[in-house]
């Protein structure tokens, strides 16, 4: 169908029109939320922990891949817990869950939104269009787990620079920035630097995307213009902002050292981090488009390298693949249906032999042994013996230092060999189990207390034992 | 020469023909594995009288021998609506009745994928020492591409999102794009309706037909024999007599389309 120019106006419209789509199915969380019939749902802000998702899967992209769903639940759980302290952890995290997989849109097949728009064809006619866009997205890393990633719509609605252009907006933002630090405005200057973090991340995105695509086939990328385009902005925008930050955090250390006020001061320091995390990620972004050239150098000598033809032939990408994405889907059909068929082979149909279904049919049940098959006996090994037996363990246990006191091993083998030749072999076996025990092991056990033995450096003397006195105290696990 | 049909051909003649044709019904028997095999592939290959009758074997069941090789073994195709026919219909059974030809043309799409991608450029294909490999991630990500660098020649005007009442018209492009690639389903794997999970079912089907064969852990197929004369003496040229009465002209180089038939 051919519309030509719409009006001018029109375009603006459908824009904004879309870009207040993508709020839609956050406003929608908190709609539905009432019909939760697991939680009293009134009491969470589920738009505030849907973007604060958004937030969480952005930070995680990188190069490679995004975050695991599970991980993302697991990070948004502080928050959530901050708007239902005394609510089980359990709901916790399944709200987490219940809004990650609403801004994925499980159940839907797409697993995506959609909403419709209108816009006037050159010929003045009304048309309805439909706009299909995703928040988060499912994605197969390397490994074959499954990943989140932020869709570029939801970047755009986390930062709220809806649909706007990556380049100037970033611009926008470092003036935005280096205002408010003059002004002395530094919660907003936070925000300020966030937003420019985001933006470095939809550039090495689309990077990444290219590089990919280069992998998979030189042709398919245009490296001829569009790319070193690319690479060029990139680097121009690395250079420039790499300069701007480095200024901005000289201002706002300076700002943070003489900074009278606590808040004020926290502030500034935490922007410092922030800022430091952006210049790391253009130095991020800067190495890989450093090395982009060599990815395609590297990729056209691996494809290029070819025989003579031997024959002609289709080219099955260009002249098939390519030419039927293009098609509607109803007039596709037929295409893709004629590949299918000649493309799959011979299906060789199963004919069963009615002769020998006959006899199958006809055969006298085998008989079964009502009792089934023999039980094997098992072998039993006898249990080795415990060598000290529950009464030396519980003396050895009174002997041991209550918590918070220590006591050199001597000691303890002293006053145990008194009361029994068998008991400093038990004694010095315990103490050696506890040098170096771990803490974390012990607290998902749900152990009350620990055990430990520390070596200072002092000898042990000791008539059957050798090595380090070691000190031996118990300790609370919290 | 005489003409080879008005001989009278020795019944145990067609019995050893009628048996190459059932060697070329099992997708993974290969000369190079069955002795039997090699002599009647070669014997098809010096006998004229003998190799008319395998053909005429062949043509009535319902299939057409595509190519006889040392390497392939004998390659059959079915003609149309044969018994011999792998349709569609059975091919994608589980999918949901309201999007049953968006699902239809994915399938398919899918497979015209795993060739493009096995033979990348049209010599691959020509060339009969080729050896394709492919992957699910390879040809998922390169329709992804195309389908990408396509949403990116009408981002900005009215045509980048789709009319909203006709889902028919709908350009397949925008479908593919708008499926998921993977979901995270209770056991781990990729789901079903997922792009990802429709390549995936192609080339497991495409490695039970013996047109690949896994190598390695990482899910890469490479391509064999059979599936190159597959492609190359019947799919493809079907496809592109498809378009072609379509009206879609494939961009084609000016030695590519030389040797296409039906040009």
């Amino acid at each position: 169908m051919q519309t030509g120019v719409p009006r001018a106006g029109d375009e603006g419209l459908a824009r904004r029109l879309k870009a207040l789509a993508c709020t839609a199915p956050l406003h929608d969380l908190d709609a539905r939320k009432t019909r939760l019939d697991w939680v009293d749902a009134e009491r969470y802000q589920m738009a505030e922990i849907g973007l604060q998702a958004i937030d969480e899967v952005t930070l995680a992209m990188d190069f490679d891949h995004g975050a695991a769903q599970p991980e993302v639940v697991r990070r948004l759980l502080p928050f959530i817990g901050t708007q239902a302290p005394d609510a089980p952890a359990g709901e916790h995290e399944r709200v987490g869950r219940w809004v990650i997989e609403n801004l994925i849109n499980v159940g839907s097949l797409d697993r995506g939104f959609a909403v419709e728009y209108g816009s006037l064809a050159a010929d003045g006619r009304y048309v309805r269009r439909r706009f299909d866009f995703k928040l988060l997205v499912e994605l197969a890393g390397p490994d074959g787990e499954v990943y989140l990633r932020a869709s570029d719509e939801a970047i755009n609605v986390l930062v709220g620079a809806l649909d706007t252009d990556v380049e100037s907006a970033q611009v926008a933002a470092e003036v935005k920035l280096e205002n408010l630090i003059s002004r002395g405005l530094l919660g907003d200057a936070r925000l300020a630097a966030e937003q420019a973090r985001y933006r470095t991340v939809q550039y090495a995105e689309a990077l990444r995307q290219k590089l990919d695509a280069t992998r998979r086939d030189v042709r398919s990328v245009d490296w001829l213009a569009a790319v070193p385009a690319l690479l060029d902005e990139a680097l121009t925008h690395i250079e420039g902002r790499y300069r701007a930050e480095t200024a901005i955090l000289d201002h706002i250390a300076t700002a943070r050292d003489e900074a009278t006020e606590p808040s004020r001061r926290r502030q500034a320091a935490e922007l410092v981090g922030v800022v430091r995390d952006c210049i790391q990620r253009h130095t991020q972004l800067q190495t890989r488009l450093q090395e982009a050239g060599a990815v395609f150098r590297a990729e056209q000598d691996r494809q290029q390298f070819a025989g003579r033809p031997r024959r002609a032939a289709i080219d099955v990408f260009g002249q098939l693949l390519r030419p039927c994405l293009t098609l509607h889907v109803a007039t596709a059909v037929e295409p893709t249906a004629a590949f299918f068929r000649a493309g799959t082979g011979v299906r060789v149909p199963s004919v069963p032999s009615l002769g020998g279904l006959v006899e199958t049919l006809l055969a006298p049940p085998s008989d079964r042994d009502p009792l089934g098959e023999p039980v094997p006996v098992p072998e039993l090994a006898p249990a080795a013996p415990d060598p000290f037996g529950a009464d030396r363990w519980g003396r050895v246990d009174a002997a041991l230092p209550a918590a918070g006191r220590a006591v050199r091993l001597s000691a303890l083998l002293a006053e145990a060999r008194g009361a029994d030749p068998d008991l400093p072999r038990l004694v010095a076996l315990r103490v050696l189990h506890a040098v170096g025990s771990a803490v974390t092991t012990a607290r998902t056990q749900g152990d009350a207390e620990l055990l430990l033995a520390v070596d200072d450096g002092t000898v042990l003397r000791d008539a059957e034992y050798g090595g380090a006195d070691l000190l031996v105290g118990t300790a609370e696990v919290l | 020469m005489s003409y080879p049909g008005t001989r009278s051909v020795p019944a145990v003649d067609v019995e050893s023909a009628a048996r190459l044709v059932a060697h070329g019904m099992r997708p993974k028997a290969l000369p190079a594995r069955d002795p039997a095999y090699a002599d009647l592939v070669r014997r098809y290959r010096e006998d004229d009288v003998f190799a008319d009758t395998v053909q005429r074997i062949a043509s009535g069941l319902g299939l057409v021998v595509l190519a006889v090789g040392p390497a392939s073994g004998l390659v059959l195709a079915a003609v149309e609506d044969s018994a011999f026919e792998i349709r569609m219909d059975e091919y994608a059974r589980r999918t949901v009745l309201a999007n049953r030809q968006a699902d239809k043309v994915m399938h398919g799409l899918a497979h015209l994928a795993v060739a493009a991608l096995a033979f990348p450029r049209a010599d691959d294909l020509a060339d009969d020492t080729y050896v394709g490999r492919v992957s699910v991630d390879q040809v998922d990500g390169a329709v992804r591409e195309a389908c990408r660098t396509l949403s990116e020649r009408v981002a900005g005007t009215a045509e980048a999102d789709p009319v909203s009442d006709a889902p028919q018209l709908e350009e397949v492009w925008r479908a593919w794009l708008r499926r998921p690639e993977a979901t995270a389903t209770k056991d781990g794997r990729a789901g079903e309706a997922t792009t990802r999970g429709i390549v995936g079912k192609a080339l497991r089907f495409l490695a039970d037909q013996g047109f690949l064969v896994p190598v390695g852990p990482d899910g890469v197929y490479r391509t064999t024999p059979r599936y190159q004369v597959q492609v190359r003496e019947l799919a493809a040229q079907r496809t592109f007599d498809e378009l072609l009465a379509l009206g879609v002209l494939p961009a084609a180089g000016a030695d590519s389309l030389a040797g296409v038939a039906g040009v």
